[in-house]
């Protein structure tokens, strides 16, 4: 995609706190605007997300975290009226290209929402939907493989082996959402979306889920949004703080969360607004 | 035990008026539609008990309706009914799906509503209008371009048996394949209108998913949105059915009203609903031959109501697995 060079804008200037200096860059945002018919949501958002790590969007509400999340798998071009401009670089190809098409491109990103959405199919199909929606699998054997891995990579397994031909909606709302994690990293994704995966989810569950993107990191770049600052802190190598559509402060976790740069980045973690 | 406010919580509130009146009434709104439906099949039965004396299960079960012998069999009725019913469905369902998909997922925004309030309007029209429509317009097209046309292209169809001949027959326009055309654009808006709300029912979240797995629109549709809302579709089918068995106005304008077995799905043939409007106003009380149109009607009820009870089955079935 070397068209690419032509017709991206020009390169707007990069803050120092919108670069991460370990690894390399997976996921480059720049100028990111994001406009709900008339209305601006997402203003001007540049930063660089590392390969094999977890980044987190943290922020007030309505700040604009699930808006930029859903442009990084073109989720908002499925909503009427919504606009995105700007580059967003997935390995260095703009995705808001042209010669993209976003069902190949969300078959490379893989999402999780706030609330788990099983379909309803058995929990063996639900983790077979997106394989057998590319054809990834050769065989039946092939199949039951991928799914058998997916579902020990998302710590269901042993919950499940033995009735994966019952309805996905019979799980509890933490298997669920382990069921669409194991459904997300079927096919293999390089990056995956979580939308506030844990807000459904009891203390226990929670702590599973936290368990489970740490080990995902090891193969995938994660980008979490989250509203508990603990779950940050805890799970991400790097942490963004948006306000009011605006990206504020991106940084290292430790020191977004220990030495903030920005007052309003210091006032909403230590509790004082949002 | 007491709150702040000092009032006991111990012990039980006055039953308030509102709530237990409000209840009884609902109770007898319940209680109206078991008895009203109750009563009419009664009434049905003991109407038509006469006919089912006279010719035990013959009357069911007999091809002949010969009102100059007095022989009455309800079989040709309950055959014209059934073919004309279900070929409308097969007819509307597709296409009324079709409407349904295309209105929730690809027409532009601001012409959904107004394509959405057009289609409900057509299911105001009275069905004494699509029966003109049908006797005026669509028989004579059927005789002048369809019949021909279906009548060469299906020739080669083998008979059912030696009395049914499908497509090859006279192209007189009026006959079972034009009732059951304007069956099935009646009830068309009906199911459009009922699978579109159905469609829109669909929670966004479970169609975020589909899309975030790299699903296209119509891979979105059929392998979640339809599996997910299979039992409201299907609903929408049946009420469509239910209509299309019960119509009457409609179908005497252009089904032919013979009342003889059809040997083709051209022929002029009647459905029970046809003959009991054609034949309820010569009848005299007290007649043979009105019972026979009252036991018409209570086999139209049983045959209604055996159909949507199949539906039922069918449906609870597909659930469970
Ligand atoms: N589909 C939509 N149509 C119109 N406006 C929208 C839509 N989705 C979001 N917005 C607006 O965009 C802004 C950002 O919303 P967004 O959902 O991205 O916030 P958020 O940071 O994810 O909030 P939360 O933490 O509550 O999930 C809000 O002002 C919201 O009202
Ligand atoms: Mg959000």
């Amino acid at each position: 995609m070397s068209r690419m060079e032509t017709i991206a804008p020009p390169r707007p200037q990069v803050s120092a706190s919108a670069r991460v200096e370990s690894g390399s860059v997976k996921v480059r945002a720049r100028a990111v605007s994001v406009f709900y018919g008339e209305k601006q949501a997402l203003f001007d958002v540049s930063l660089d997300m590392p390969e094999k790590s977890v980044s987190a969007l943290i922020g007030p509400s309505g700040c604009g975290k699930s808006t930029f999340l859903r442009s990084i798998n073109r989720m908002n071009d499925t909503i009427p009226g919504c606009r995105v401009t700007g580059e967003i670089a997935i390995d260095g190809d703009n995705i808001n290209d042209k010669s993209v098409d976003p069902v190949l491109l969300r078959a490379q990103v893989g999402m999780v929402f706030q609330k788990p959405n099983p379909f309803p199919k058995s929990i063996f199909d639900n983790v077979a939907y997106g394989v057998r929606l590319h054809g990834l699998a050769e065989s039946k054997r092939d199949l039951d493989q991928i799914v058998e891995t997916s579902l020990i990579k998302a710590g269901l397994w042993d919950e499940v082996k033995d009735r994966l031909s019952a309805s996905g909606m019979s799980l509890s709302g933490g298997q669920q959402q382990r069921l669409v994690i194991a459904r997300a990293i079927a096919i293999n994704p390089e990056i995956i979306l979580m939308d506030e995966p844990c807000s459904a989810l009891d203390p226990i569950a929670t702590a599973k889920i936290e368990e489970l993107i740490d080990e995902l990191k090891t193969n995938f770049c994660i980008i979490i949004v989250t509203h508990s600052m603990a779950q940050a802190a805890r799970v991400s190598q790097q942490t963004a703080f948006f306000h009011l559509g605006k990206l504020i402060e991106f940084g290292p976790t430790e020191q977004v969360f220990t030495n903030p740069r920005d007052t309003r980045t210091q006032d909403y973690i230590t509790g004082r607004f949002g | 035990m007491t709150t702040a406010a000092g009032k006991s919580l111990i012990g039980t509130r006055k039953p308030h008026l509102a709530d237990s009146s409000f209840r009884v009434s609902l109770y007898v709104a319940g209680a109206v539609v078991v008895v009203v439906l109750a009563s009419i099949l009664l009434i049905m039965f003991m109407g038509g008990r006469q006919a089912f004396e006279t010719f035990g299960l013959g009357f069911v079960w007999s091809t002949e309706w010969n009102p100059v012998t007095s022989v009455y069999g309800a079989l040709p009725a309950i055959t014209g009914t059934l073919i004309t019913a279900f070929t409308a469905i097969l007819i509307a369902w597709p296409i009324g799906f079709g409407i349904a998909f295309f209105l929730t997922e690809i027409c532009p925004l601001s012409l959904r509503a107004p394509l959405g309030i057009a289609i409900e309007l057509l299911a105001a029209i009275p069905s004494i209008v699509y029966g003109m429509w049908g006797f005026f317009v669509l028989a004579p097209f059927m005789a002048d371009n369809v019949q021909p046309w279906l009548t060469e292209l299906f020739a080669w169809l083998p008979p059912v048996g030696d009395s049914f001949f499908w497509f090859s027959a006279p192209p007189l326009g009026v006959g079972l394949m034009t009732a059951s055309l304007v069956l099935a654009v009646m009830i068309l808006p009906f199911i459009a209108a009922t699978s579109r709300d159905v469609m829109l029912s669909t929670p966004q979240l479970l169609k975020d998913g589909a899309y975030a797995m790299g699903a296209t629109r119509w891979e979105t549709l059929t392998g979640v949105v339809i599996p997910a809302v299979r039992g409201s579709l299907f609903g929408a089918v049946f009420l469509g059915l239910g209509r299309a068995l019960g119509e009457t106005m409609a179908i005497v304008f252009v089904i032919g009203n013979a009342t003889r077995m059809p040997d083709s799905l051209f022929a002029p043939s009647a459905s029970i609903a046809s003959v009991v409007a054609n034949n309820f106003p010569e009848a005299e009380p007290g007649s043979i031959q009105l019972a026979v149109l009252l036991g018409l009607g209570f086999i139209l009820f049983v045959v209604s109501f055996g159909v949507l009870a199949l539906a039922r089955l069918l449906l609870r079935q597909e659930r469970m697995a």
